[in-house]
């Protein structure tokens, strides 16, 4: 290769060489550099690969139907499962969607349509992005002191109100983009209609921007689906199910997959360690689906 | 500075005699009555001195050079303009006589009598049928939906070509058929008046001529304000122009009315010097 | 109000909003006022009510909270400098190794080393890493991480013990798995605040760049980096600051002891870890205590996230103004 790039030179002297060796000086350099981020980027996924290796692996050969249903097992007790902390889950971010949702989504149209330039616009935008930033386990020790501590007892609700604080910014910013990303004529033409500002908001604006916020809402239900911190002080754990004999028992300490999973990493035994893996894997997979639903949706209609 | 103060004297006479033929208070068939003195956006003078009439059942065609201001004046009509923040209004429009810019008078209100075709087609992402009753729901129509949508859909040429995909998103139809679902939409609560603002400007020759015929016929039923840059188009399709043109005599680009009247008129035999150089084609 | 009278068309449907209109327009944008407000007072109550509660703590122990070592409730005597110290070193560690890999990651995904459909694939796999919980990272780490780590550590520390990096034995959860399953768990933060500041490098610098003959290494290294620059520090920063809140993995791989070390392999703790495990347990006298490290942590995070916030709209007018 050098002899025939040699050759080139000789040929036509004063006429810098355009053909190159790819394993001289600068491309030497770069091919190097190439061949070190892929080996980087390689190496990132890895993680994600043994994570997901190690839950279909070891998660996977405790998944039953039993662990599914089963109350959590005691000490030295084999068997059980973790039907109560799936329930739990979903009732406390039920919980926490009912409160952030409405919420977020008419505090988004405030900030997109009606008022977006105001002082109260740029307060509430800057205490949304605050708020994003905010160490989980802060969220619990607000709603510990704003519910268990005025209630007296531990309760789905108060780890409601601990995962409503978490998911209510991300729901505001993605809710409020979403309705600005309605276009300008779109807005024009409801208005060139006769519609109030509202009827602007909620018979045109929040339906077109309605695959955005939905994407923001889940979104936030997978983050809040998978929090630990705000609920170990506010709705503590439970090897007992909410609902009993009929009706259900809010204001009680309530499991949850995250805390399940938790608790059980920690214990000596084998049984529980094993459970912890099966639920981790049913709550990874719920957030990860919901990921992908959210991606879905998230696209814009042609 | 004597030529000019004529000028304007000509100017404002012409635009009395046309007034006074034109006095509301005698003349029911002017639908609005559109006194502008100022406009403003913000501290830009976009629009003086402009006073149009727009007429029943007629086609009321505003022209001239861009930046003369008549997409501002069409959009003072009917208070759009109220949604560009510094926007400022002196004078009147007088809709049936009720200035609409008066402080008891509900910019919402207005809109629902003073329909508006966009430049870009802009029909909202829900069904075609949706998009059409939208109006009527808006109004708390009470009738049979499906008969004034057909109805609507018809005025506007579309009804053969969507008939039998009523439930389909309207954005799924070309930019032509989008545009005359968006006329479709203000026709169906049949507004007293409809205001077009360069609506084929986004399109191909062959949507723009449908709509132009579209135009035509519409007019035995509406009273019709069209903005349009192709001086050709209003020559086809208006029965009144309105020429406007850009005043740069006070530092900035600030609009005004030079002359209207009948289009034949306007087109063959104006009264100012602007308007022949325009019409003939030494300036756009 | 004036009636607005459609004139003389019969078949007109046009009518003034009714009422209730009127009505609902008003109580709905009183509600998403409402709703702003209560989002600001959402911020403003949660700021108050850990204050609060961190006040009297802060009476009761002052300066001397925050430089101590023990935490001991029985004699009441509560320091938290190691807690500051580890939170601080932990994040530290995992900004070099996640920050990193995020902006490697960043440039691998946004300079053309990928067909678009692979890179839109190594992008859901970075996301999706960002939507493991945190406490599946703390399992994993546990499970995985640690062991594995233990011979190399050993390694280390029998031949370079005499640096103070390696100066102990990793007995089992340490600073290092740690702030390595950290780095994990902020890279794609890292890697998309890059990502997005990288794209705003106008095309036109590429294409200079280009055009003057550079390969695409200095290309990337010489002028897309320094252009997006600012982004790129910004994305470090926001990093930091999620590293510095990050609870649950810290709690289960830390180790919870109440050394300050430089060590790698020797445990350590975390405000946010000392919180998630006292709280469940503590008495009324604690919880004051508590209150007052959770007024520390929020200090430290918010000041950083709002340094990282401020970068970041930096570089989004600087591009704004490129462009």
């Amino acid at each position: 290769m050098n002899g025939r790039a040699a050759a080139g030179a000789s040929e036509i002297p004063g006429v810098a060489r355009l053909e190159r060796s790819p394993f001289q000086g600068r491309a030497l350099r770069s091919l190097v550099l190439t061949g070190g981020v892929w080996l980087a980027a390689l190496i990132a996924g890895v993680p994600l690969v043994s994570v997901l290796y190690l839950l279909i692996v070891r998660g996977g050969s405790r998944l039953s139907l039993e662990a599914l249903t089963a109350l959590p097992p005691a000490g030295f007790e084999m068997g059980g499962g973790f039907g109560n902390a799936i329930a739990g889950t979903v009732v406390m971010v039920g919980i926490a969607g009912l409160i952030s949702v409405p919420l977020g989504v008419v505090a988004a149209v405030f900030l997109a349509e009606l008022s977006p330039l105001s002082r109260l616009s740029r307060a509430a935008r800057f205490a949304a992005k605050t708020l994003t930033g905010l160490p989980s386990v802060l969220a619990g020790v607000f709603a510990y002191a704003v519910v268990v501590l005025t209630t007296g007892s531990y309760s789905a609700p108060a780890g409601g109100l601990a995962l409503a604080v978490l998911m209510i910014p991300i729901v505001v910013l993605t809710a409020e983009e979403a309705i600005r990303a309605v276009p300008r004529i779109t807005r024009d033409a409801a208005y060139g209609m006769g519609c109030t500002r509202t009827q602007v908001a909620c018979k045109v604006l929040l339906p077109t921007a309605l695959p955005g916020i939905l994407t923001g809402v889940m979104l936030a239900v997978a983050r809040a689906a998978g929090e630990t911190a705000p609920l170990l002080f506010t709705a503590l754990f439970s090897s007992y199910w909410l609902f009993d004999g009929g009706h259900p028992h809010l204001m009680q300490p309530t499991a949850s997959l995250a805390v399940l999973i938790y608790n059980f990493s920690g214990m000596p035994f084998e049984n529980q360690i094993e459970l912890a893996w099966a639920a981790s894997l049913v709550l990874v997979s719920m957030v990860l689906v919901i990921n992908v639903v959210s991606r879905l949706i998230g696209r814009p209609r042609t | 500075m004597a030529t000019m103060m004529a000028e304007r004297n000509r100017r404002e006479t012409a635009n009395g005699m046309i007034a006074a033929a034109a006095d509301p208070s005698t003349n029911p068939d002017v639908v609005i009555d559109c006194q502008l003195e100022q406009v403003h956006y913000g501290g830009f003078l976009a629009v003086r001195d402009s006073h149009v009439q727009i007429q029943k059942g007629r086609i009321t065609g505003f022209i001239g050079p861009s930046g003369c201001g008549k997409s501002t004046v069409l959009r003072s009509l009917n208070r759009m303009n109220d949604l560009i923040r510094g926007f400022r209004l002196q004078g009147q429009v007088r809709f049936h006589g009720t200035d609409v810019y008066s402080r008891n008078v509900d910019p919402v209100a207005v809109r629902r009598h003073i329909g508006m075709v966009f430049q870009q087609p802009n029909p909202f992402s829900m069904s075609i049928f949706d998009n059409v009753a939208f109006g009527l729901r808006l109004n708390r129509f009470k009738g049979n939906m499906a008969e004034r949508v057909e109805r609507a859909l018809r005025q506007a040429a579309l009804w053969d070509e969507v008939k039998d995909k009523m439930k389909h998103s309207g954005l799924s139809l070309s930019g032509g058929q989008q545009q005359r679902l968006c006329i479709a939409r203000a026709v169906a609560t049949e507004p007293a008046v409809l205001l077009m603002d360069e609506p084929c400007s986004a399109l191909d020759p062959i949507a723009t001529r449908r709509i132009e015929e579209l135009m035509v016929q519409l007019k035995q039923q509406y009273t019709i304000a069209i903005v349009t840059h192709n001086m050709q188009q209003a020559q086809r399709v208006a029965d009144v122009t309105a020429f406007f043109s850009v005043d740069i005599t006070r530092g900035s680009r600030t609009g005004y009315l030079v002359e209207s009247g009948p289009t034949k008129q306007v087109f063959e035999s104006p009264a100012e010097t602007l308007t022949k150089e325009y019409v003939s084609g030494q300036f756009s | 109000m004036i009636e607005l009278t459609g004139g003389s068309r019969a078949g007109s449907v046009s009518a003034p909003p009714t009422r209730w209109d009127y009505f609902a327009d008003r109580a709905f944008r009183g509600a998403a006022r409402g709703a702003a407000w209560l989002i600001v007072l959402l911020l403003a109550f949660l700021l108050y009510s850990i204050g609060a509660k961190a006040w009297v703590g802060m009476r009761t122990h002052g300066v001397g909270f925050l430089i101590g070592s023990t935490w001991d409730v029985g004699r009441q005597q509560f320091g938290i400098l190691p807690h500051i110290w580890g939170t601080l070193y932990s994040s530290l560690l995992a900004l070099t190794i996640g920050g990193f890999f995020g902006v490697v990651m960043a440039i691998f995904l946004t300079q053309d080393f990928l067909p678009p459909r692979l890179a839109q694939v190594f992008r859901v796999i970075v996301e999706l890493l960002a939507a493991i919980p945190s406490v599946v990272y703390g399992l994993w780490g546990l499970f995985v991480v640690v062991p594995a780590m233990r011979p190399i550590a050993d390694a280390l520390h029998a031949h370079f013990g005499f640096i103070p990096l390696f100066g102990s034995t990793l007995s089992g959860p340490g600073m290092a798995p740690a702030a390595l399953v950290l780095a994990i768990m902020i890279l794609p933060t890292v890697a998309a605040v890059s990502q997005d500041a990288l794209r705003l490098v106008p095309y036109k610098v590429k294409e200079a760049a280009y055009g003057l003959g550079t390969t695409r290494w200095e290309a990337i290294l010489k002028v897309m980096l320094p252009a997006a620059s600012t982004g790129i520090f910004g994305a470090l920063v926001l990093g930091f600051g999620r590293a510095l809140g990050e609870t649950m993995a810290l709690a289960m791989l830390i180790g919870n002891s109440n050394q300050i070390s430089l060590s790698l392999f020797s445990p350590g703790n975390t405000l946010a870890a000392l919180l998630a495990l006292n709280f469940p347990e503590a008495g009324a006298r604690e919880v004051q205590v508590l209150m007052f490290a959770a007024l520390v942590l929020l200090s430290i995070t918010l000041i950083v996230n709002v340094i990282g916030d401020l970068i970041m709209a930096r570089s989004a007018r600087r591009a704004g103004a490129r462009a």
